[in-house]
């Protein structure tokens, strides 16, 4: 019905519903390491991985993925590197990344996205995030995604008006991403009041939604999916475990289940006949 | 509508959740700034008149005159309330703010004229105010943190990245991602999301304005060329934009007065050129701020615009002694400018700069800011007894203006330091203070 039937991320948000989005920034502390982490992620029921590839000036990062960010970038990792990673993973949860526009207009020359989206289905990449790319500015690189079949996800905010939803939810791929609250990422004791709003006013359109921007336990997932959401996006509180978890692969793949558990008991209970 | 782009520079590329928060400030950005004379536009001159001390003075610089043989003129935004220009914009913006019903005021600040300016504004308005300052450069320009304060500003230290303006402006930015629908973002220079370049430009257009009607009663006409200082740009295209229409080729289609055959006027920007122009991709450092002259295309903080990158796309640390200049990216309408060949881009480096200081200091009266410097820099290795040693040729012409963007009492520490450790033709004897 909509080109979401084409879709890798949107098949598999729908088959594994509700799904667990798992957010890590590759490169922390190595690149050798991020390929444990997405494994044990995989292992864990991540349904999809997103790789942060690191940019100097993550302006819509939180401390917590800023300062990985940093230690990815002292760590030398480069977006070759990233992609060589990429190109050997064989994760059964489709991979995304997420990066700053900048990353993806100096792939190649003369400020094209085009070199960049080539490369990255090469190394097989299912989808693209780009926190400071909006709908308008998005042109250039959209055309590049269609031609090379990866979805280009966009990014709902609370802030986001009537008008605005409408094109933005035109030309989303793969899912929706539904920030929950104003202001940058990181992990939250609580779910937004603004989540059950955002997710009220999506209800109509068919795209799947996943919720992120201050989840961090397994209680939130399950509020976010039953306030209507397909999955859950988790980032800032798995990199906490990278960065302070004395076993950080057992930690993360602990913690993936915990959450995609979350996810699970938040689904609807059936109506009994 | 005003045009979100300058030729394929510019854009609003920020994060989704800002976006509404663009449009509602460019609909008050037409609404009160382009569309109301009376009311917004009215306010904003009487109270730059008698709060801010418009007009600044077109000084003639005797002895820079007769230094570099052709008149030199100086226009003084030193002497505007703040010892900068930056209370054109910020004044502009904190009553634009109010005008849209905010209720606090954030901005960056890189030297700390921005941000100082933006604290008298807000005081002035009675808006709370928080001022985001990079830690290296709240350690050298401390006078203007206590100014901050003096006014009422609450000063926030960046620990993030060199401590310096592209810091200050992602840790503002973040600010305003949280707290956007009361907060209006006081931007410092043209640079940033549309409608933020244009808009400041037009705040700032004031001083070539006026230069250019004061030149004309002064000298008779107009100037052959204009200096200016850039870092972001801000006091750059302030000073050009009222010049960018008398080019050479539109003033010789309507000019038939048979003056001189060159009646257009050239616009310089003078960068940092810091140590040296060459990068170090490994360390990812750029020991300069000449964005303009050795930048390549690409995206920071909401606009496409000439940027100091390594070649994966990561911004560099940038350098110059100058704080206000020390920034990897430039306004996008003047990576326009450039790229249509209407303004040339130069640079000159730490030393010249803090020569430059010294000679102003000792040859005018007048202490200028280190950003400023750079412009009287070039003029010097242009126009000076010692030009031919320079690699640098313009055609100046005979009549010159240089804006003067700030006046150098913030910076009087670092030049005490930096002039130590060289060998400076134009400075006093430094050791006298305090060895």
């Amino acid at each position: 019905m909509n080109a979401g039937t084409d879709s890798e991320i949107e098949r598999t948000i729908r088959e594994n519903h509700p799904a667990l989005i798992a957010y890590i920034t590759a490169g922390d502390p190595s690149l050798e390491e991020t390929r444990e982490y997405v494994e044990a992620l995989d292992r864990g029921g991540a349904d999809l991985i997103e790789l942060g590839l690191p940019f100097s000036e993550p302006i819509a990062e939180g401390p917590t993925i800023q300062a990985a960010i940093n230690r990815s970038l002292e760590a030398g990792t480069t977006p070759g590197a990233f992609f060589d990673l990429v190109a050997g993973l064989e994760t059964e949860a489709p991979l995304l990344v997420m990066t700053y526009y900048n990353m993806i207009l100096q792939h190649g020359p003369d400020a094209d996205p085009e070199p960049f989206v080539s490369r990255a289905a090469e190394a097989g990449l299912a989808g693209i995030i780009v926190p400071d790319l909006p709908a308008e500015e998005s042109g250039p690189l959209r055309k590049a995604c269609e031609a090379h079949g990866l979805d280009l996800v966009f990014i709902v905010a609370p802030t986001t008006d009537d008008e605005r939803l409408d094109s933005i939810m035109e030309r989303t791929a793969g899912f929706a991403y539904v920030q929950a609250r104003l202001g940058t990422t990181g992990a939250r004791a609580d779910v937004s009041g603004a989540t059950h709003d955002s997710l009220a006013r999506l209800d109509e359109y068919p795209i799947p939604k996943a919720v992120g921007f201050g989840v961090s336990e397994g209680d939130h997932a399950a509020e976010i999916v039953s306030a209507g959401a397909d999955g859950v996006i988790v980032g800032s509180a798995l990199v906490d475990l990278i960065a302070e978890s004395e076993d950080p692969v057992a930690a993360l793949e602990s913690k993936a289940r915990e959450l995609k558990a979350g996810a699970e008991r938040g689904v609807p209970e059936p109506e009994q006949p | 509508m005003s045009e979100a782009t300058f030729g394929e520079y510019g854009g609003q590329y920020v994060p989704e959740a800002l976006m509404p928060a663009l449009a509602e400030l460019e609909d008050a950005y037409e609404r009160y700034v382009r569309n109301n004379e009376e009311g917004f536009m009215h306010e904003f001159r009487e109270r730059m008149a008698d709060f801010g001390g418009r007009p600044t003075p077109l000084q003639r610089a005797d002895r820079l005159s007769e230094r570099y043989d052709r008149e030199i003129y100086l226009k003084r935004e030193d002497l505007l309330h703040g010892g900068a220009h930056k209370l054109n914009n910020a004044l502009g913006q904190v009553l634009l703010a109010k005008y849209m019903g905010k209720e606090r005021i954030i901005a960056e600040t890189g030297a700390g004229q921005h941000g100082t300016a933006t604290a008298m504004a807000a005081a002035h308005l009675d808006m709370p105010c928080e001022i985001y300052m990079g830690r290296t450069d709240v350690n050298r320009q401390r006078p203007n943190v206590y100014r901050m304060r003096m006014n009422g500003a609450e000063v926030t230290p960046v620990e993030a990245g060199r401590g310096t303006l592209k810091e200050a402006i992602n840790a503002t930015m973040r600010d305003w991602a949280t707290t956007v629908e009361n907060t209006h973002y006081v931007i410092g220079s043209v640079v940033g999301p549309h409608p933020f370049p244009t808009m400041v430009r037009d705040f700032q257009s004031v001083i070539g304005r006026e230069a250019r009607d004061q030149i004309r009663e002064k000298a008779g006409r107009l100037p052959d060329s204009v200096l200016a200082c850039a870092g972001g740009g801000s006091n750059t295209m302030g000073s050009f934009h009222a010049f960018v229409p008398d080019s050479v080729e539109q003033r010789s289609a309507k000019d038939s007065s048979g003056q001189r055959p060159r009646d257009g006027v050239s616009l310089y920007a003078v960068e940092a050129g810091g140590s040296s122009l060459e990068i170090d991709e490994e360390e990812g450092l750029a020991p300069n701020s000449a964005t303009l002259s050795t930048g390549t295309d690409g995206v920071l903080h909401g606009a496409m615009t000439k940027l100091l990158q390594s070649t994966d796309g990561q911004i560099m640390e940038s350098h110059s002694v100058s704080a206000g200049l020390d920034y990897a990216g430039v306004g996008p309408e003047l990576s326009h400018l450039v790229a249509e060949g209407r303004v040339t881009p130069a640079s000159v480096g730490d030393d010249a700069a803090l020569e430059a200081f010294h000679r102003l200091s000792r040859l005018e009266g007048i202490i200028p800011a280190l950003e400023s410097a750079h412009a009287l820099g070039y003029l010097e290795r242009v126009a000076g007894p010692d030009a031919g040693e320079y690699d640098v040729e313009a055609d100046l012409g005979d009549l010159v203006v240089v804006t003067v963007s700030g006046r150098g009492d913030k910076d009087l520490e670092t030049v005490l330091e930096e002039t130590e450790k060289r060998d400076i033709e134009a400075a006093p004897d430094v050791e006298v203070f305090g060895q």
